[in-house]
Formats: structure tokens, C-alpha cells, sequence
């Protein structure tokens, strides 16, 4: 862990936080008939497919149609940044026309990713409904007008902070921290 | 971190390892966006690109007008036969209008070696090598290793023979820089007048006798004979040179394993390959047009994705 970083979600939190998620998506999706859950890549998938587990274990239902979706080629910042756009796979074979979708990433932040997301969504068909959930809303920093529907903890951070999830998935324990300058 | 830092794409020589990966990786995202409904991704939407073709093409000018359309790229076509190249304009002034019209990316076919770096010294935009003469055909390059790289799993260590007129191809030179580059094993096979002396010092083997190749290699490239570069006759015949150089379905099956065979196109049915082997099960000519559009996708967003 580096030095100048404060844990804000423990590793035993972590299960209660996504288990109250599983149930607010209950609550307003019921069997999930007409819903997707669609993690975004490359980070949101860790969240995405946990929820998708859970969700199994609580209904019974292991037909909840899931995908995966890559931004990569949606982005804003393509010939802005410095950074390498490396992209990651695209699991959608469903076409999301006329159904609900829900929206899963680690961390809400400018909102740019999510608008990306949402013009990469719209190539898959038409939805009735795009909701999103997050495990971590940074609030007060949004570029565009965006927001989540369903939200693991809020934190408050500066510009300068860096909000990183790790995922024992991804080979590191279960933990969320503030990475401050 | 794998990085793109090129500006240009004038031949395989001037890309490292690295970066042939991540056009593969990008291209590997290309191909699903290729396959599905909606086939189109708005990256490039701010780029206009310019086709120059001063050579006939059909698969290349036609696979980089469809990658750069799925791009949501704005472009521009241009042949020499109809311009004003045939009123004595040099190639530079006729780029440079075009660039004036505000175009940030150029991909060139020119028949004499060496034009795309030629134009790449001169003028400020990324420059694409779709083919300069006998020098490199990088894209091609690319596809045929990115095919290899699909249908096997990977390159390395793979055993790769080129068969024909390696002596007047470009796809050949780019091919076996781009193998080696990545690890494959790489053998050419022909006629020894169309086999370029030294060729050995690329670290190619170099064998005249097909069945021999056949035997050693995983796949098979077989070139064309180019005919239209070639100014003196190098064989006696082509009747000849398909009966000794032209894959057949009984060569392919007198091999005690499979092998894939590959044809950069266009195919001159008869002569190095014949029709029931091109439409066979072991080729993958086809899939490597399908390719051709991944991987220039690829490259393309690369090439614009650096910093402006």
C-alpha cells in the first residue's frame, strides 16, 4: 500500500456494501426479466460480475443476462491525452433494445467515462432504461451532468487525490483507498 | 506498458515488438466491432484521411476506405490515373494541395521504393505505406501475421514458408522482417532467379525445392508472380513454374500434417496456387481480408491516438 493512502473501504466491508447493492437492484428489478447488468471494462467488470454472483445466490436466478462493455474507442480525450488507449474485450452478445440496463463501474469520478458508456451502449440497440451503479461516488467532481442510481460509499476528495479499488480477483485483497500527493 | 510512438507507418523495420503487439491487441477490438450490427466506432471522427493510389489496388484501397468509414474517419480518394499528375505535377506539390485542404493523415501507394519516406521528410501529417514499389507493404505484413497469430494461437517459433517471386515482392520483405520480429521461424522458396542474393543475411533459410518447404513449414505463403515488374524473363514458363512452385491439392496432401496456406491476393488461379486448394479447408485467404480491416483499424487509431 503506498504510504500517503487512507483505506476508506475495509475488506469485510466490502461484502455488506455489494449484498444492500443486490437488494436495492431487487427491489426496483424483481426477476431481472427484462434487465442487463453490464459491467464497464476494464475496471468495473470486478464489481459488475460480483454483484452478478450474489444476484444468482439471492433469486435462484442464473439467467440474468450479463455483459461486458469496452469504451475504448468512445473515449473524448482520444488525440488529447498522454496516456495509451489499450483496449479491452467487449462481451455483449444480447442487444439491449428496450431493456433496462444497469451500468457497473468501481469509481464515479468526472462522469466522462460514463458518458462514453453510454454512446458505446446506444451501437447495441435502443434501451428502455440505462441506470448506474458505483461503488465509489466522488462527489462535488463531476464535468457532466451525471449521476448514480445506485452507490456503494460517497467520499469527498481533491482534484489531485486518486481513488483506487483493488479486487482479490485481480490478485490483491479487497480494499478501497484515497491516494493523496 | 506497451507504447505506440510511431508517427508514421513507413515499413515494419521501424516497429518494435511491442508495438506490433498492441496493433494486434487494438485490432483484436476491431474485429468485434467489425462483427457486429452496428459496425462503426466514432474515434476518428476529427481525422480526414487522404488515399493516394498512383498502383492499382483493389483489396488495400477498399480495406483502408472501410476501416477508416467504421473509424467515422472523413476521407478523400484520389488516383493518379485521373489527376493532375498526367499534366506534369511532382508528387510533393500534388500532396501538399492536398494537405492544404487540411488533411491530417495520408496512406500512399506509389510504385517507386522508397516514396512514403520520401513524403514522410516533406510534409506534416502521419503517413501510411500502403505499398512503394519493391520496399515494404507493412499492412500486409500485419494482417498475414495477425492471421497467423489467429488461426495458431501465436507467431513465435512458427515455421513459415514464402513461396514465389520473392525477388520483385514487397508483401515478402515486410512479411519476413515483421515473423522475424516476432519470432517465427521463416523460409523462402522459389526459383533461384527470383530468390534476391543475400537474402540469407535477413536470417531467412532459403530453399528451391517446394515439397522440401512443404515438409519443414507450418504455414505457407504463396506469393504471385509480378509479372509487371518483371523486365527480363526469369523462368521459362509459367506452365513450368506452377508445375514445379504451384501448390496443389495433391502436394498438400501427400504431407504427412496439416499445414495453412495463405495468398496475399490477388490469386492467379493455376499458376501458385490452384482453385481447390485456395478454397480449401487449410486456407485462410479469406480471413485475411477480413483481417485487413481489423488491423488497419488498429493502425490508423494508433497513428491518430498520439497527443496533437
Amino acid at each position: 500500500m503506498p504510504i500517503n493512502s487512507k483505506i476508506i473501504l475495509e475488506k469485510k466491508q466490502f461484502s455488506i456494501v455489494i449484498d444492500r447493492l443486490c437488494y436495492e437492484l431487487i427491489e426496483k428489478h424483481g426477476l431481472f426479466e427484462n434487465t442487463a447488468i453490464i459491467g464497464l471494462q476494464p475496471r468495473g467488470i470486478y464489481l459488475a460480475r460480483r454483484v452478478l454472483k450474489r444476484l444468482n445466490e439471492i433469486t435462484y436466478n442464473n439467467s440474468i443476462t450479463y455483459g461486458e462493455l469496452d469504451i475504448s474507442f468512445y473515449r473524448d480525450d482520444f488525440r488529447r491525452g498522454n496516456e495509451q488507449i489499450v483496449p479491452s474485450e467487449m462481451k455483449i452478445n444480447f442487444t439491449v433494445e428496450n431493456k433496462k440496463v444497469v451500468l457497473i463501474d468501481d469509481v464515479l469520478y468526472t462522469g466522462r467515462s460514463i458518458r462514453s458508456a453510454l454512446d458505446a451502449l446506444v451501437d447495441f440497440g435502443r434501451p428502455d432504461k440505462v441506470e448506474l451503479m458505483v461503488l465509489i461516488d466522488r462527489r462535488y467532481s463531476r464535468h457532466l451532468p451525471i449521476q448514480p442510481d445506485y452507490t456503494g460509499i460517497t467520499v469527498d476528495t481533491r482534484s489531485n487525490d486518486k481513488v483506487k479499488v483493488e479486487w482479490k480477483e485481480n490478485n490483491k485483497a479487497d480494499a478501497a483507498m484515497i491516494i493523496s500527493d | 506498458m506497451k507504447k505506440f510512438t510511431q508517427k508514421h507507418l513507413l515499413g515494419i523495420k521501424d516497429l518494435s515488438q511491442d508495438e506490433i503487439e498492441l496493433i494486434f491487441e487494438t485490432a483484436d477490438g476491431f474485429k468485434t466491432v467489425i462483427n457486429r450490427p452496428i459496425k462503426k466506432v466514432p474515434s476518428l471522427r476529427d481525422v480526414t484521411i487522404a488515399n493516394i493510389f498512383f498502383e492499382n489496388s483493389t483489396r488495400t484501397r477498399i480495406s483502408f476506405e472501410l476501416a477508416q468509414k467504421r473509424l467515422s474517419a472523413d476521407i478523400v480518394n484520389f488516383s493518379a490515373s485521373s489527376s493532375s499528375l498526367s499534366k506534369g505535377e511532382t508528387l510533393i506539390d500534388t500532396v501538399n494541395n492536398i494537405l492544404a485542404m487540411k488533411v491530417d493523415m495520408v496512406v500512399m501507394r506509389h510504385p517507386a521504393p522508397g516514396a512514403a519516406i520520401f513524403l514522410s521528410q516533406h510534409i506534416n501529417a502521419n503517413i501510411i505505406n500502403a505499398g512503394d514499389g519493391t520496399h515494404e507493404h507493412p499492412t500486409q505484413a500485419l494482417l498475414d501475421a495477425f492471421s497467423i497469430r489467429e488461426k495458431l494461437g501465436k507467431v513465435a517459433e512458427k515455421k513459415v514458408v514464402i513461396v514465389g517471386d520473392i525477388m520483385h515482392s514487397r508483401v515478402a520483405i515486410s512479411n519476413i522482417i515483421c515473423l522475424k520480429k516476432l519470432g517465427a521461424e521463416v523460409m523462402v522458396c522459389g526459383p533461384t532467379t527470383l530468390i534476391p542474393k543475400h537474402i540469407e543475411s535477413l536470417g531467412v533459410k532459403v530453399e528451391t525445392d517446394l515439397m522440401k518447404a512443404l515438409n519443414w513449414c507450418d504455414v505457407a505463403n504463396m506469393l504471385r508472380i509480378q509479372l509487371e515488374r518483371q523486365d527480363i524473363k526469369y523462368f521459362p514458363s509459367l506452365r513450368e513454374y506452377s508445375m514445379l512452385y504451384g501448390l496443389d491439392k495433391q502436394r498438400l496432401d501427400s504431407l504427412n500434417k496439416e499445414i495453412v496456406v495463405m495468398h496475399p491476393g490477388p490469386i492467379n488461379r493455376g499458376v501458385e496456387i490452384t482453385s481447390d486448394v485456395a478454397d480449401s479447408k487449410h486456407s485462410i485467404i479469406l480471413d485475411q481480408v477480413e483481417n485487413g480491416v481489423a488491423v488497419r483499424m488498429a493502425i490508423m487509431f494508433l497513428l491518430a491516438s498520439q497527443k496533437q
